[in-house]
């Protein structure tokens, strides 16, 4: 994509959950022994694709999430790939233990997809903002933890995930968002992409904020700073190696996400780089509190999670660690 | 009934469970840790399931024909630890690893460790569900011929999940599954009655879709016809709810919930022992 269209926002858009209803109906279609579950929520996770094509193969548990994932757990168990979602504030946030124990302790390789995460959710408030599913499958044994940046790689992810043997989780969004990657665009479960290169700064991001990113490092770029930009779809197991390669070259890091700062990407980055190579750092996402109702877009200019406010830190790391060198 | 075992008379399988409750005791004494009351009030049952009812194979724990039995309140699993080493899962020797560093013998199931153990838990409420989603598997399978058995504490019913999957139950007319509630009227701080009440357990299991029947949990005949009658109702899933005397066997355990998560000490256990081996006399007049 040109560097205009990123910056003026006129790259197509699209809710990121859309890509996942697709891919649903597609893993569908190439294998029978996928089957998928859904807490009434099924046309706003975009299950009703798959459910419409595959009654048979779809069960509707009500407005039940316990239920759901250890439900998801039961299908499993039988060899089934059971897709199991609903909002990601309710799946996996009121089902964390039937997650732990009937999943990831019994190692039944059950997708749970989790739509409407951030705080774009918009309107509808603190509550549905889903902000700690990454801190919190992300400490769960066992679970992949998976944030795409568009609905075509939540397509790609989907199709993965039918033919992984792990736990896995997956993030979803409920707002339109810029469609940054192209058919050619690798995929792959534990990977992470060097979108943009650079070597000034290394900006790591997933989900949502990929696009900010990039947006941002386009503006940096006529500061005259080159900021290269780390996409992580696969949150856990985290791709170290591309990770630590990025972060040697350019010595500064920001992370940035649509959650918690603390234990989501900015939380496993911080771990790596402190155990392998400390490196001045700033993490940009929800500042340890919750949201509120607004338009999306107002939202994450509210809570500084733009390309603008990436931009900033970027200034800021890098004046700061200049300023100490001398 | 396992595929490698001779039918077995009722007397006989008296006689067995009365041995894994003496493993029970001399298990939970070696741990010096875990639940008495649950396990030996669930012998009778357990017994009736591997040496009778459940098809299933020891030699082959994997068989894809299998019944599946799964254990929801996961702190009575010394009974399904001690009837699997005597359906021939594993040598009984290793009944007495239970609890110990580097065990398959966990102090709560886990899948992955034991071959034959269907599910992990201990975390109360989940089995019904997962049997659930099993049976709606067996059913996109059609798969009509295997059953899913999911063994219930009472306690347990205090979860909501648990109604969850009853309602899901009910809605899909889960006629492959059999639920089996442990009636023992106790949980760890008290009766049943006294920290959450469950009656009328029967119409609240009627009121979401199923069909009930009540036994005497620890009489095997009457487990055995139970199921029996359960197969043959086609239209809604069956729970059995198998009223148990808690800590059945040994006299001073029955009916007292302070035995519900205490092992016995050395002394006790030699007491209780005793108790088990002579049955006052009763065992050995009756199958000696």
């Amino acid at each position: 994509m040109s560097d205009m269209h990123l910056v003026r926002g006129q790259l197509e858009k699209e809710s990121i959950r859309k890509g996942f209803g697709r891919g649903l109906l597609e893993a569908g279609n190439r294998w029978d022994n996928v089957v998928a579950a859904c807490a009434d929520l099924t046309e706003s996770t975009q299950m009703h694709l798959f459910a419409e094509a595959f009654p048979e193969r779809f069960v509707q548990v009500g407005v039940a999430e316990q239920n759901l994932v250890t439900v998801g757990a039961g299908l499993a168990a039988m060899n089934k790939i059971p897709f199991v979602s609903s909002y990601a504030a309710f799946s996996p946030g009121r089902n964390w233990e039937q997650i732990r124990t009937t999943i990831c302790l019994n190692d039944r390789p059950v997708k749970v997809v989790g739509s409407h995460a951030g705080v774009s959710v918009g309107p509808d408030g603190a509550t549905h903002q889903m902000l700690e599913d990454l801190a919190l499958m992300r400490a769960l044994p066992n679970m992949v933890v998976i944030a795409p940046c568009d609905s075509r790689e939540a397509m790609r992810a989907t199709l993965a995930m039918a033919t992984d043997k792990r736990p896995n989780y997956m993030r979803l969004s409920r707002s339109d968002t810029p469609v940054i990657t192209t058919e050619l665009t690798p995929f792959e479960i534990g990977k992470a992409y060097i979108y943009r290169p650079g070597r000034d700064v290394s900006i790591i991001t997933t989900g949502t904020m990929t696009y900010q990113a990039l947006a941002a490092a386009v503006t940096l770029a006529h500061d005259g700073i080159h900021a290269e930009v780390v996409h992580v779809p696969t949150i856990k197991p985290l791709d170290s190696v591309t990770i630590l390669e990025s972060v040697g070259r350019t010595r500064h890091v920001i992370t940035a996400e649509e959650a918690q700062i603390n234990g989501g990407l900015g939380g496993a980055v911080a771990e790596l780089l402190g155990e392998h190579l400390p490196t001045p750092m700033l993490r940009i996402g929800m500042k340890d509190r919750f949201g509120e109702s607004g338009k999306p877009e107002e939202l994450l200019k509210h809570f500084g999670l733009t390309h603008t406010h990436i931009a900033l830190a970027a200034h800021h790391i890098l004046m700061d660690h200049t300023n100490h060198k001398h | 009934m396992s595929m490698t075992q001779k039918p077995m008379s009722v007397a006989s399988m008296e006689k067995k469970a009365n041995e894994i409750r003496v493993d029970i005791i001399k298990m939970l004494e070696h741990a010096g840790s875990g639940h008495s009351a649950g396990p030996l009030g669930l012998a009778d049952v357990f017994t009736a399931l591997y040496f009778k009812i459940l098809k299933h194979n020891p030699a082959n724990p994997d068989w894809d024909q299998r019944d599946i039995l799964l254990l929801s309140n996961g702190h009575c699993v010394p009974v399904r630890y001690a009837t699997m080493a005597h359906a021939g899962y594993f040598p009984k020797k290793e009944l007495m690893t239970l609890r110990q560093l580097g065990s398959r013998l966990q102090g709560h199931p886990e899948r992955l460790r034991l071959p034959g153990m269907e599910t992990t838990s201990g975390p109360l409420g989940s089995g019904l569900s997962q049997a659930a989603g099993m049976a709606l598997a067996l059913r996109m399978d059609k798969a009509q011929h295997r059953w899913v058995y999911v063994v219930m504490g009472d306690g347990e019913l205090d979860e909501g999940n648990v109604w969850e999957a009853a309602m899901l139950a009910g809605k899909y007319k889960l006629n492959n599954i059999i639920g089996i509630v442990d009636r023992n009227n106790i949980q760890i701080e008290g009766p049943t009655e006294k920290v959450m009440p469950l009656e009328n357990l029967r119409d609240k299991w009627e009121s979401f879709g199923w069909h009930v029947l009540e036994i005497d949990g620890n009489d095997i005949e009457a487990v055995i016809d139970a199921t029996s009658m359960a197969k043959a109702i086609v239209e809604k899933p069956v729970v059995i709810i198998a009223h148990t005397v808690p800590g059945k066997g040994v006299d001073f355990m029955e009916y007292d919930f302070h035995w519900h998560g205490s092992p016995p000490n050395h002394e006790q256990a030699v007491k209780a022992l005793k108790e088990l081996r002579t049955l006052g006399g009763k065992i050995r007049s009756e199958h000696e």
